[in-house]
């Protein structure tokens, strides 16, 4: 079982290599990508989210828990990489947390297929992660297909929005 | 040499023990029914007429009328099939195959509702002058008894009217609680009889049923017989089950379920109504498929953002990978004697399906239309795969193994995962609506012409038609 595993690893991780120096994201719709300033560790608020709680992530990064992907794509493009980075110092911030990055696919792939693309981009974004520092033990990956769309339009721009990969909190 | 042996059999017994999957989301089982055993019946004077011919195209057929008078019964007696006796079943076993022949296109039966009804003696001497002035040209007869022990004895007699000729005839014993599979046999043996095709009613139909808005779907576990009697919910909702597979035997079921969290293969147990994992690990698997002896399961399985197909003995034990790709190669229908694999592989840049020997080996493409190849299913004939053309929308086409003579058979917005009738002529797929993401199953014919809804309880999706049943 090791060496197919091995393999797989090797291959998996040239075809995100490959997949990273591809393409600019020329017309990526949706994420209007802030690059939030770190947020200061502040022990103070006694009003407002707790940390362990999905509200303070957002709270914390703003739009950047979601990247998205063009069609039938896995890579990180500039755009996800700033959303990542902000992931990443707040992880960096809050060692304690650990979280569930969850891949989906816009409604235009066959069912079984976008299981397999989901899984694919979770996992992009999770080796961005991990390669930004956060260890790979803090993230659980999971692919919803197309089974979980949040915008329900047939178009377009609703397709573009489904196509992501989203970090939530475990706690 | 021993050592290692012991330590191979044990890793082995390892990798066998089934772990017990926690079964938060499953109803209550539904258990199988009893056997259909045929029994000789008598019928006139014996000497069966010749074969019509296969068939070629329906419109030689459309018109063929069928009469379907109500069944006879020895003696009306009370039923547990029937609350008013085994004459009313009588009535209902000749909707049941009025239905049938009526839903394919290429007969025009007439029901029990509006003809007269032959006593039990005319069953096997019909009265031909009564018929023959109604216009149809075949006559279906047939008598359920109730036997002593409560069993239900049922003939079918299928007669030539201008002939004056018995065709064919056949008998089963069934429990009263099976009594639409004596229906259904009985369609199989008309429609064989008169087109020179398998048959397929006597068969059932895993599907997803689905309820619910778009964002926030429940997606359950779903059977039902060919016609859609006999439905049951196998799932509660609280996890979403997908891609179902009926095993060959019908003990089992295959299916995808993110009951603990991650999208993992389940084999559920029909009888017992247990269920446990294909592969004890911590990948997620998708898109299970059978052999066609029911002794091997296909899973695709992603590790590290590669999806590769998989093999595994249903028994449990050491899975074989048989693709190594990079990319995503996923689903897989075997051919019917077992020999080949079709599948998809998206490493070409996009879709398309491929065929490989069952041992992985000489993997080479077979599609190269333009768009792209999803969901390959093998044809129980072996001539023909059909699967999801995607290019613009979703279709569900037909080619040979050889990935030639690509016909479209549909033209839904995303027509998506056929699935094969047992006898190869009739294909079901699911039909999703823009938008609303409303999905229903239909079914289509090999000319693409006779394509009829297929009625459910809710939406549905993902179906899957198992084989004629024992």
């Amino acid at each position: 079982m090791n060496k197919p595993f091995a393999t797989v690893i090797l291959l998996a991780s040239a075809s995100t290599m490959a997949a990273c120096s591809k393409e600019p994201p020329e017309e990526l719709p949706p994420p209007p990508v802030d690059t939030v300033p770190t947020p200061a560790p502040t022990a103070t608020a006694p009003s407002g989210p707790t940390v362990g709680t999905q509200q303070h992530f957002q709270q914390a990064v703003g739009g950047s828990t979601i990247i998205y992907f063009d069609t039938d794509q896995f890579n990180i493009d500039s755009a996800d990489a700033a959303a990542l980075q902000a992931q990443a110092q707040y992880f960096a911030q809050y060692p304690q947390l650990t979280f569930t990055v969850e891949g989906h696919a816009d409604e235009r792939g066959t069912r079984e297929y976008n299981l397999a693309l989901g899984e694919r981009r979770a996992t992009s974004a999770k080796n961005y992660l991990v390669s930004l520092g956060v260890t790979s033990d803090r993230i659980r990956i999971v692919s919803y297909g197309k089974e979980r769309p949040v915008a329900l339009a047939s178009n377009e721009a609703a397709w573009a929005e489904n196509r992501r990969a989203a970090s939530v909190i475990i706690n | 040499m021993t050592k290692l042996t012991i330590l191979l059999t044990s890793l082995a017994a390892l990798m066998t023990v089934p772990a017990l999957a926690q079964n938060q989301d499953l109803g209550a089982p539904v258990g199988e029914g009893g056997p259909v055993e045929s029994v000789s019946v008598l019928g006139g004077d014996d000497d069966d007429g010749p074969l019509r011919g296969t068939v070629t195209d329906e419109s030689d057929w459309r018109d063929l009328g069928i009469a379907i008078p109500a069944f006879a019964t020895d003696r009306d007696q009370p039923t547990p099939a029937n609350a008013s006796g085994t004459a009313a079943l009588g009535s209902e076993i000749a909707r049941v195959i009025t239905a049938n022949l009526q839903n394919n296109g290429l007969f025009k039966p007439t029901g029990p509702d509006s003809l007269p009804k032959p006593s039990f003696a005319q069953i096997r001497a019909p009265s031909w002058g009564s018929w023959s002035g109604r216009g149809a040209e075949m006559l279906v007869h047939g008598f359920a008894n109730a036997r002593p022990d409560g069993k239900l004895v049922v003939g079918c007699y299928l007669y030539d009217v201008a002939l004056q000729d018995e065709l064919i005839r056949e008998g089963w014993e069934v429990r009263p609680a099976d009594w639409r599979r004596a229906a259904h046999k009985c369609s199989d043996l008309i429609y064989a009889r008169l087109t020179g095709e398998n048959p397929f009613f006597d068969s059932r139909i895993a599907y997803i049923a689905e309820t619910g808005p778009k964002d926030n779907r429940v997606k359950r576990l779903a059977v039902m017989d060919s016609d859609g009697a006999n439905h049951r919910f196998l799932t509660l909702g609280s996890a979403t089950a997908l891609t179902p597979r009926y095993s060959p035997d019908y003990s089992k079921i295959l299916y995808l379920s993110y009951v603990d969290g991650n999208p993992r293969i389940y084999v559920y147990d029909i009888g017992s109504g247990k269920q446990t994992l294909v592969t004890e690990n911590q990948n997620p698997t998708i898109a299970p498929r059978w052999s066609p002896d029911g002794r091997f399961i296909l899973y695709s399985q992603a590790v590290a953002g590669n999806t590769d197909i998989y093999r595994v003995p249903v028994t449990g034990g050491r899975s074989t990978r048989l693709t190594t790709a990079p990319g995503i190669d996923i689903g897989g229908s075997y051919s019917p004697d077992g020999s080949k694999i079709v599948f998809e592989s998206d490493r070409s840049g996009t879709q398309q399906c491929y065929v490989m020997d069952a041992d992985g080996t000489n993997q080479r493409r077979i599609t190269f239309f333009g768009g792209r190849c999803a969901t390959p299913e093998w044809s129980p004939r072996g001539d023909q795969i059909a699967f999801t053309r995607i290019g613009g929308g979703f279709n569900v086409a037909v080619m040979t193994p050889s990935g030639r003579n690509l016909r479209v058979l549909t033209s839904g917005w995303q027509d998506e995962a056929p699935t094969w009738a047992p006898n190869g002529r009739i294909i079901q797929f699911f039909r999703t609506t823009r938008n609303s993401g409303r999905s229903a199953l239909w079914q289509v014919d090999l000319t693409g012409r006779n394509e009829r809804r297929l009625p459910t309880p809710v939406d549905a999706s993902d179906p899957a038609w198992g084989p004629i049943r024992p």
